[in-house]
């Protein structure tokens, strides 16, 4: 089980290894397709390698809603609890 | 009034040069790329060969690590190629609906293509990336060219094997010609320094296996060649109508005066031994560009070092040149780099074209006893080609009986 800290940070991580954005961009608040300009195969490519890392399932029919870095870490942290 | 096609942009990155400049001091140095291979595949699936000869450069020195995630390795040395020429043509602006891309490979996104397989077998189809199919794609390259330039009068791929990056040449010529483009980016890459292709070239007797000698291991010509050596990376000219060349005040190069392409129909991997499939190449290259025999001064050959190649070739340049073959600079510029399969004559084009250009040829090395059955005038120390107008050849041949040849012409 992760902290909401940890598992943003840890998103970070993919998000820069992917994308190569700052990791210190990727706030909780901030929008994968507004803000942080991640397209489809790039967010696919993100979420795989978040269950690899946080060791949850994000179904793909999830993924929609997973509209910020907020939604991502809450979806995350929920799926460890359960 | 066909249109007249010019050469103003080269790149390149190889196993003897990671750009144009390195790569040409070094092949007129003669120096081999081709080095045992540190790769723990080697011994874990026992491969009978131990060498290759890989890119001097790697591509993530020159690529940023998030470019280059979303390219296969070949895709990466096509890239890397193309934006040297470009920048090498000085083109700063181009009406992008009448730029074209015409690049080659022979194999494609190998690496790409195992690696998802490994991954589909040991984590299962999610851990397959989104991105896998783009990048195994063999029009990848192209396509990632195209978007690099924002080509956007189509982005071609020429599949024929080790005469892909030749084929290039002629459709970039085509198109020009045909007037469906101005300026054409054309090249090849190939990334194929895998234990599956190592392993499957092996099983088929084609590479070398003088694992305690790498450099000396691709010899063309000489009696104690015994297969290629495997190499990697890319090349890419920017052609140009002469028109759009002259309007802008490039600075050019030389003209590429004439292709062609023709096929063997004679066995799926074996040339043709008396080598009509390319004579006809050769013949017809030199009818495209309304060339005599006697303009010729220099062939940058195939020529890739295997017991049964390097023959038909010469066969098939005797018949096409007459007796005036023996007054031709001939180089087998796979001695020093390997062959770089369906990337080889993309590479091999730029190298005659600075040999037109600089009135150079490049050296041969590795050739110890000529095979007397191979009597050519080949270059294995400095030599300069003459003054005047003259002209160069070079061949490509690829599994599946394909032949091409192009003919450069200094201007």
């Amino acid at each position: 089980m992760a902290s909401n800290e940890e598992i943003l940070a840890g998103l970070a991580e993919i998000v820069n290894e992917e994308t190569g954005l700052a990791p210190e961009s990727v706030e909780m608040d901030k929008s994968f397709t507004e803000d942080l300009d991640i397209d489809s195969i790039s967010m696919m490519t993100i979420v795989v390698n978040a269950e690899e890392k946080f060791g949850v399932r994000i179904p793909d029919e999830e993924v929609k809603n997973l509209k910020t870095v907020g939604d991502a870490v809450s979806f995350i942290a929920g799926a460890q609890a359960a | 009034m066909t249109r007249k096609v010019v050469i103003t942009g080269l790149g390149a990155t190889t196993p003897i040069g990671g750009d144009v400049p390195t790569m040409w001091k070094n092949a007129l140095k003669g120096v081999s790329g081709a080095h045992t291979l540190e790769d723990d595949w080697v011994a874990k699936y026992e491969l009978p060969v131990h060498f290759a000869a890989r890119c001097s450069t790697p591509a993530l020195e020159v690529l940023s690590r998030v470019e280059a995630k979303r390219m296969d390795p070949s895709t990466q040395f096509g890239v890397i190629a193309a934006r040297e020429a470009w920048a090498d043509s000085g083109i700063t602006e181009v009406d992008h609906d009448r730029l074209a891309v015409a690049f080659a490979t022979g194999i494609g996104g190998v690496w790409t293509l195992l690696d998802a397989w490994d991954t589909l077998k040991e984590k299962g189809p999610r851990r397959v990336l989104p991105m896998t199919v783009p990048m195994l794609m063999p029009n990848g390259v192209a396509a990632a060219v195209s978007l690099d330039l924002g080509a956007r009068a189509g982005a071609h791929t020429p599949v024929s094997a080790c005469a892909s990056g030749t084929e290039a040449l002629h459709l970039g010529l085509d198109l020009i010609r045909s007037g469906k483009a101005d300026v054409v980016m054309c090249g090849g890459a190939e990334a194929a320094i895998h234990p599956m292709p190592l392993a499957a070239f092996s099983s088929m007797q084609a590479l070398s296996r003088r694992n305690d000698d790498p450099e000396h291991a691709s010899r063309p010509y000489d009696l104690d060649r015994d297969g290629f050596v495997m190499g990697e990376g890319a090349g890419a000219l920017v052609l140009e109508a002469e028109e759009h060349a002259l309007a802008r005040g490039a600075r050019i190069y030389a003209e590429l005066a004439g292709t062609s392409v023709t096929s063997d129909s004679y066995h799926i991997t074996a040339p043709d031994p008396e080598g009509l499939g390319a004579t006809r190449a050769l013949k017809a290259a030199m009818f495209d560009g309304r060339i005599q025999a006697e303009d010729v001064v220099h062939v940058n050959a195939h020529a890739t070092s295997t017991p049964v190649g390097d023959k038909p070739e010469y066969t098939a340049l005797r018949a096409a040149l007459g007796t005036h073959v023996d007054n031709v600079a001939v180089s087998a510029t796979k001695s020093q780099m390997g062959h770089l399969l369906g990337a080889s004559g993309a590479v091999e084009a730029v190298l005659t074209v600075l040999a037109v250009y600089e009135r150079k040829a490049p050296l041969t090395i590795n050739l110890e006893n000529q095979d007397p059955e191979i009597p050519l005038d080949v270059v294995t120390s400095s030599r300069a080609l003459p003054a005047g107008d003259i002209v160069a050849l070079s061949n490509s041949f690829g599994f599946g009986g394909h032949n091409a040849v192009i003919a450069v012409r200094s201007v």
